[in-house]
């Protein structure tokens, strides 16, 4: 019997983690998601929101490392994979072509390295930027000061090229989940012949409705002038 | 009646394993629409040998798509463009007069080429010999329906079995692995009761067996599953990794 070290390197394994960690990232997605929404909900909400999650102090420090532990895991065997077809295809084709039908070979699942690569970019200046970096204080009545997020989120997004480059790294999220959402649960070993359209649909579904939810914040915003009805003063 | 048609090859030429490799490319002007593949390709060996050339070495028994020898990659795909076909059922009808056609062996390390368009599929023996059979004692022949099946378990074992092992899903895979071809070994037998006995082991002994032959890493691109000849689903590899699991869990 292998030691689960073991089975954990083996290309079963790997999968199996690739898949793991994918749905995780994909249920912290949506977590996120909701906690964006705060910014429609009152004047307060979202910096409230924020405020609450950095006063769990060790609960968050521990979820954070969870987190990232899943973004390097992840990235590692993504880029382990991607370094190894190069070595079980020493020579390639001239001609390659997908026979289409059952094969799921197409822009989103060709793309995986860079939309991914891309992400992880994307990732370290969007922490760098809302984590780490600097903000205005706000104080509300009665209350103590807090990081004006609020305002950071707003003010960001009423420049054109951050607001379209977040577009744009979101559309890349929707590409890479095009094939991973569905990808990760036949890794797990969960798909079977009868309800692989199912899980298709499912995951289709899921990513288009998660990124419309992520896109809609930013285009409003900038559609606006960060002035729009919904977000409350 | 049917007219002959002009067909423009390019094949790959490699004297030996250690040879390097080069295309090399011929009209032949009597491909007749009923020809199979491999008959177009004995007429171009007929060509070559009347005129004192080496003839064109590819991989053939059966002829009739159940032995699974030719594995030809036609134009970028493994058997050719026709779904759930072996090359050598494939006919020459499903190409018009005046077509380019490329031929190439399947790819990858594990598949080091012997000559020209043959490789070696030993890789495949060996992943076999790892755990694809059934060892313990099933006593002789059993009356039909003795041992009571799910209908189910029944068909996809029977469905797992079709695979021939002529290696398409590792010649189409973009990573050149095998893991449709070890999870359709694993799962027909671990899906009836005699092979279900040495499960875990199998599957076990069977993925280390693949992976040390250097076939790549799977990545659900399904590529394998549309050139299969015997149409085999990934839902063979689904099941291999819900197996794997299952086998490390209880130890």
């Amino acid at each position: 019997m292998p030691t689960i070290i073991k089975a954990l390197k083996s290309q079963v394994g790997r999968k199996l983690m690739t898949g793991i960690t994918g749905i995780a990232l994909m249920l912290f997605l949506v977590v996120h998601l909701a906690g964006n929404y705060a910014i429609f909900a009152s004047a307060e909400a979202f910096n409230i929101y924020t405020k609450k999650l950095e006063s769990l102090g060790i609960l968050l420090y521990m979820a954070e490392a969870g987190l990232l532990f899943f973004v390097l895991y992840h990235s590692y065997l993504g880029i382990s994979i991607w370094l190894g077809k190069r070595k079980a295809r020493a020579v390639g084709y001239e001609v390659y072509k997908s026979r289409g039908g059952a094969s799921r070979q197409n822009v989103a699942s060709r793309s995986m390295i860079l939309s991914g690569f891309t992400i992880l970019v994307f990732l370290v200046v969007h922490i760098w930027s809302f984590k780490f970096g600097e903000t205005e204080m706000i104080m509300y009545a009665g209350g103590e000061p807090m990081r004006d997020l609020r305002q950071l989120v707003i003010d960001s997004f009423t420049i054109w090229y951050i607001a379209l480059g977040y577009i744009v790294v979101l559309s890349l999220i929707m590409l890479h989940l095009f094939h991973g959402a569905w990808s990760a649960f036949t890794s797990l070993g969960v798909t079977n012949k009868s309800n692989t359209q199912a899980f298709k649909l499912g995951a289709y579904i899921f990513t288009i409705l998660l990124m419309l939810g992520f896109i809609f914040i930013p285009i409003y915003i900038f559609a606006t002038g960060g002035m729009g009805s919904l977000i409350a003063y | 009646m049917s007219t002959n048609m002009t067909i423009y090859l390019r094949y790959w030429r490699q004297s030996g394993p250690k040879a390097k490799g080069y295309f090399e490319d011929r009209t032949l002007s009597t491909v007749n629409e009923h020809m199979s593949f491999l008959e177009m390709l004995d007429v171009l060996n007929e060509e070559l040998q009347l005129e004192g050339k080496e003839p064109v070495e590819f991989d053939y028994d059966c002829r009739e798509g159940i032995c699974g020898s030719c594995n030809l990659v036609i134009n970028g795909q493994a058997h050719g463009p026709k779904k759930g076909t072996a090359c050598c059922q494939l006919h020459m009808r499903n190409y018009s007069d005046g077509d380019h056609i490329t031929i190439e062996p399947p790819r990858a390390s594990a598949f080091p080429v012997i000559k020209d368009l043959v490789v070696d599929r030993s890789a495949f023996d060996r992943i076999i010999e790892a755990g694809g059979y059934v060892s313990v004692k099933t006593g002789s022949a059993q009356d039909a329906n003795a041992i009571p099946i799910q209908k189910n378990d029944a068909d996809l074992a029977f469905d797992y079995a079709a695979c021939i092992g002529c290696g398409a899903c590792v010649a189409a895979c973009p990573n050149a692995s095998a893991s449709l071809f070890t999870s359709a070994k694993i799962s027909h037998l671990s899906h009836l009761p005699q092979g279900n006995v040495e499960r875990s082991n199998r599957v076990l002994a069977m993925v280390e067996q693949m992976e040390g032959e250097g076939f790549g890493d799977c990545s659900n691109f399904g590529e394998c599953e549309a050139v299969c000849p015997k149409e085999i689903s990934i839902a063979a590899i689904a099941d291999m990794r819900r197996d794997y699991a299952r086998a490390v869990i209880q130890g």
